[in-house]
C-alpha cells in the first residue's frame, strides 16, 4: 500500500527543498514529493507534526560492526539495530574484523548477515592490504564485485607511501575512494591520549595532532600524484583540517569526516567527571579546545564533508581495565543525531539543511552509493528527526551490544522519530509516538 | 580527608600540614625501645604491588607494623598482568576479604582510580605509572621542612627525567600548593608538554636552574624506559645534567640534596654529592616511615563512621 507522509519539514538539500512538503512512498520507492499532494486510491496517511524533519536517510560512513570474529562486542544485527535507532538508514562497516574483510568471502558473509537482520543497509568497506598487514594489495577488484564501496586499512594507516600510491591508483580504476586512518605511527608511539597538559598531568603518554596531519599531508600529495580520491577518516586535529583545506584549494580529491565526540568533547574529559575513564579513550584521542573549536569551524565553513561516528563497540570487560590497557573506541550510532542537533544546530553552528548534507548527501556522494536524496524514484530511505525532543542518553537501554559511551546520562535536545528503509519503518521512537 | 589518597591533588593545604604534623608525632614512636603502638590493631592492610619495589614496600610495611595493623603483601609479577587476572577481578577478590586499606603500586597511571571505584576499602597510592607517588612527596616535604623550617618561599630545583616521573608530579603539586618556587630541569626530550601550567619554571640548563636553590631534588633516570631516543648516552647525560659538586656549589650554601631512590650513581648524581655533606637522602628514607604511619593513621585510624 502507498503511504503518504503529510506535513512536517522536508529537508532535501540535494533537490533544493526545505519546507513543508508531502512525500508519497510507493513500495520501496519515493513516488512523489510536493505540496498538499492528492493521492487517488488506497493510501495510509502519516501525519507528521510540523516540528519534525523529514530528510533523506542518514548514512554513517564509518562504523565497526565487529562481525565476523568479535561478536561479543557487536554483530551485524545488533549494530544495524543501533543504527536505525540512531536514525541511520545505512552504515559503511570497516574491514578490521577477524578475519579481515580482504576477500569476497568475508564481504559476502557481512552482506548475508545484513540481509538477515534486514534493518539498515550495510556497505562493506574492504581492506587496502591483505590482512591489513600493509604489504600486498588485497584483491580490490573482487572486493568491489562482492559489494565493497571503498577500501581502507582503518585501525592503522596504509603502511607505506608506495602502498598508498598503488592503492589510490588501483582503487581509482573501480571508482572507489581510499579511506585513511591518518596516523604517523612512530610519532604516535605507544601514546594513549592527546599530547597536552591533561595527559602530562595524569602521566599518560601523548599523541600529538601532528601524528595525524603528517599522514594526511602524505596522502593528499599522493592523491595529487595519482588523481585518486582519499577520504580522511575521523579527523581530530586542527593541523589536519588545515592540510585538508590546503589539499582542496589545490584541487586534490580529498574529503574528510569528523566524529561527534571530536566536535563535542575535549581532553579535559580525561580528568573529570571520571578520572581515567576508559570510555574517553579513543584513537584519534579527544584533543584540546582549540582543536575542538577548529572542527566546529570546519563543519560551519564547509571544509568538513561528513559527520561519521567511528562507532567502535567494546565489551565491558575490555574497558574495565587500566587506561593503558583499554582498547581505543566508543560507540556512537545512538548518540550522533542528538549530539548534532544539540551542539551544531541548536548551538547555531549550522542549519538543519547543512546537517543533512553532512550526514546523508555527502556520505552518499563520497561512497557513491544510493541515498542522500528524496528525488522521485529514489529508494525510500527516509529519516524522520525530532529536533526538539528532550533526550536523556541511557547506555543501558541502547540497541548496541556494547555500552562504551562517555555520554551516558547526558541530556540533549534533538533525537530520532522514525527510520524508514526501503519504504519499511524499521524504527519508531515511542517517545515521539509517530504512527508510521 | 577523603576516603583514599590517590594523589596530592586530593589534599588541601591544611590536610598536607595535618599529615606532616602527625608524622612528627609518629617519628617519636620510632625512637622508642618498643617501636609499636596499638592504633591500627585489628585493621588489615594489603600491600598490593604490581611493580618491584624495595624501599616503598618495606617502608609501608614497617609503618603498618609499628601501628599494629595486620599486613599482607601481594606481589604480582609484571609478566602476569596482561595474561592473568584483571586488576578489577583481583581488587574484587581482595575486597571480598574485607581489608581496611589497600596500598597499591602499579605500572599504569590511574590504576588506583580504578581500584578506588571498585573497592570500599581505602586506597593509598604507592606510585601509579607516570602519574603520582603522593607519600614520596609528603616525606620529601617533611624532610625539607625539618631542615628549612618552612616550605613557603623556598627555591626548589628538580632535575632529571621529568617525563616519566610520578615523583615529579606529586612534588610539583605539593610544593606549589605550599608556596615554594619550583624550577624543573631536564633535557627537552623529557619535559612533559604543558608542565608549566602547574605553576613551575622549566629550564634545560642545569647550571642556571640550581642557582640559589635551597633544595635540589634529583630524579632517577629510568633506564628501563629509555627505549625511546631521549638522549644520546648516559655519559652525555651525566655531563649535561648530572649533579656534581661544582653544580651544587652554585646553589645556596645550606642547600640540601634529595633523591627518591634508587640512585644511579654516576648517571644523575655523582657519588661525591650523594654521599656528601648536603645529602639528606637517607633521612628521606627514615622519614618515609613516619609519614606513611601518619597517612595510615589519618585514613584508617579514625572511629568507624568518621
Amino acid at each position: 500500500m502507498k503511504r503518504l507522509l503529510k506535513g512536517g519539514r522536508l529537508v532535501d538539500p540535494a533537490n533544493g527543498r526545505d519546507g513543508v512538503f508531502d512525500l508519497l512512498v510507493d513500495g520501496d520507492r519515493i513516488a512523489r514529493v510536493g505540496r498538499d499532494l492528492h493521492v487517488d486510491g488506497a493510501v495510509a496517511v502519516v501525519e507528521i507534526p510540523s516540528g519534525l524533519v523529514v530528510c533523506p536517510g542518514l548514512i554513517d560512513m564509518h562504523v565497526h560492526l565487529r562481525e565476523p570474529g568479535q561478536e561479543h562486542k557487536e554483530t551485524v544485527a545488533t549494530g544495524t539495530a543501533a543504527a536505525v535507532a540512531g536514525g541511520f538508514t545505512a552504515v559503511a562497516c570497516m574491514p578490521n574484523t577477524s578475519p579481515v574483510n580482504d576477500n569476497a568471502g568475508v564481504t559476502e558473509y557481512i552482506l548475508k548477515k545484513a540481509a538477515e537482520a534486514n534493518l539498515a543497509r550495510v556497505y562493506p568497506i574492504g581492506a587496502v592490504s591483505r590482512g591489513q598487514a600493509g604489504e600486498q594489495l588485497a584483491e580490490i577488484g573482487e572486493l568491489r564485485q562482492a559489494g565493497c564501496v571503498a577500501i581502507t586499512d582503518d585501525g592503522r594507516p596504509v603502511a607505506t607511501a608506495m602502498l598508498m600510491r598503488r592503492a589510490l591508483e588501483y582503487a581509482g580504476m573501480f571508482g572507489m575512494p581510499v579511506i585513511e586512518h591518518c596516523e604517523e605511527q612512530t610519532l604516535k608511539g605507544d601514546g594513549v591520549a592527546h599530547e597536552g597538559f591533561h595527559a602530562s598531568a595524569l602521566g599518560l603518554r601523548g599523541i600529538p595532532g601532528q601524528a595525524e596531519s603528517i599522514m594526511a599531508l602524505r596522502d593528499i600529495a599522493l592523491a595529487e600524484l595519482t588523481g585518486g580520491a582519499v577520504h580522511v577518516a575521523h579527523m581530530s586535529a586542527r593541523q589536519t583540517l588545515d592540510a585538508v583545506r590546503w589539499g582542496k584549494s589545490r584541487g586534490a580529491r580529498v574529503t574528510c569526516e569528523v566524529t561527534p565526540h571530536h566536535f563535542v568533547l575535549t581532553d579535559e574529559m580525561l580528568r573529570a567527571p571520571i578520572a581515567y575513564d576508559t570510555n574517553v579513550k579513543m584513537n584519534p584521542p579527544l584533543r584540546d579546545a582549540a582543536d575542538r573549536d577548529a572542527m566546529l569551524a570546519g563543519i560551519a565553513d564547509g571544509s568538513v564533508d561528513a559527520i561519521a561516528t567511528d562507532h567502535a563497540p567494546h565489551h565491558y570487560d575490555e574497558k574495565r581495565v587500566e587506561f593503558d590497557h583499554a582498547p581505543f573506541g566508543i560507540t556512537g550510532l545512538e548518540t550522533a543525531v542528538s549530539l548534532c542537533f544539540d551542539r551544531l544546530v541548536h548551538a547555531g553552528v549550522i542549519s538543519v539543511s547543512r546537517l543533512v548534507e553532512l550526514l546523508s548527501v555527502n556520505p552518499a556522494r563520497i561512497l557513491q552509493v544510493t541515498g542522500g536524496s528524496l528525488a522521485e524514484g529514489a529508494p525510500a530511505d527516509i529519516s524522520i528527526l525530532a529536533p526538539d525532543l528532550a533526550v536523556t542518553v541511557s547506555a543501558a537501554t541502547m540497541r548496541s551490544k556494547s555500552r562504551n559511551t562517555p555520554f551516558d546520562g547526558w541530556t540533549l535536545r534533538g533525537g530520532v522519530a522514525a527510520t524508514i528503509v526501503g519504504g519499511r519503518a524499521v524504527y519508531v521512537n515511542e517517545a515521539v509516538g509517530l504512527q508510521v | 580527608m577523603k576516603k583514599d589518597l590517590l594523589g596530592i591533588g586530593d589534599l588541601t593545604r591544611d590536610e598536607i600540614y595535618l599529615i606532616l604534623d602527625t608524622a612528627e608525632a609518629m617519628r617519636e614512636i620510632g625512637q622508642r625501645p618498643i617501636k609499636k603502638v596499638p592504633t591500627l590493631r585489628g585493621k588489615t592492610v594489603v600491600n598490593l604491588f604490581y611493580e618491584p619495589s624495595t624501599r616503598t614496600r618495606t617502608s609501608f610495611e614497617i609503618a603498618e607494623k609499628r601501628l599494629s595493623a595486620d599486613t599482607l603483601n601481594i606481589a604480582v609479577a609484571a609478566s602476569s598482568v596482561l595474561k592473568g587476572e584483571t586488576l578489577a577481578d583481583t581488587a574484587m577478590n581482595i575486597e571480598a576479604m574485607a581489608p581496611d586499606v589497600i596500598v597499591l603500586r602499579h605500572a599504569s597511571s590511574g590504576a588506583c582510580h580504578l581500584l578506588s571505584r571498585i573497592c570500599k576499602s581505602r586506597v593509598i597510592n604507592a606510585g601509579d605509572g607516570m602519574h603520582e607517588h603522593p607519600t614520596q612527596a609528603l616525606l620529601d616535604a617533611f624532610t625539607i621542612r625539618e631542615h628549612k623550617k618552612r616550605i613557603d618561599g623556598l627555591n626548589v630545583t628538580i632535575v632529571g627525567d621529568l617525563l616519566h616521573s610520578r615523583v615529579l608530579r606529586s612534588n610539583v603539586l605539593l610544593l606549589t600548593q605550599l608556596g615554594a618556587d619550583v624550577c624543573v630541569c631536564g633535557p627537552s626530550t623529557l619535559v612533559p608538554i604543558g608542565i608549566e601550567r602547574l605553576g613551575v619554571r622549566v629550564s634545560t640548563r642545569v647550571d642556571e636552574a640550581v642557582r640559589d636553590a635551597d633544595v635540589i631534588m634529583m630524579l632517577r633516570i629510568q633506564q628501563e624506559r629509555m627505549h625511546g631516543a631521549f638522549f644520546p648516552s648516559v655519559r652525555e647525560y651525566f655531563n649535561t645534567f648530572g649533579m656534581t659538586p661544582a653544580r651544587v656549589a652554585r646553589a645556596k650554601p645550606d642547600v640540601i640534596i634529595m633523591h627518591p631512590g634508587p640512585m644511579n650513581r654516576g648517571i644523575e648524581i655523582s657519588s661525591e654529592v650523594a654521599d656528601g655533606p648536603y645529602s639528606v637522602i637517607l633521612e628521606q628514607v627514615a622519614n618515609g616511615v613516619s609519614v606513611r604511619m601518619a597517612v595510615l593513621y589519618l585514613l584508617a585510624g579514625g572511629v568507624e563512621g568518621d
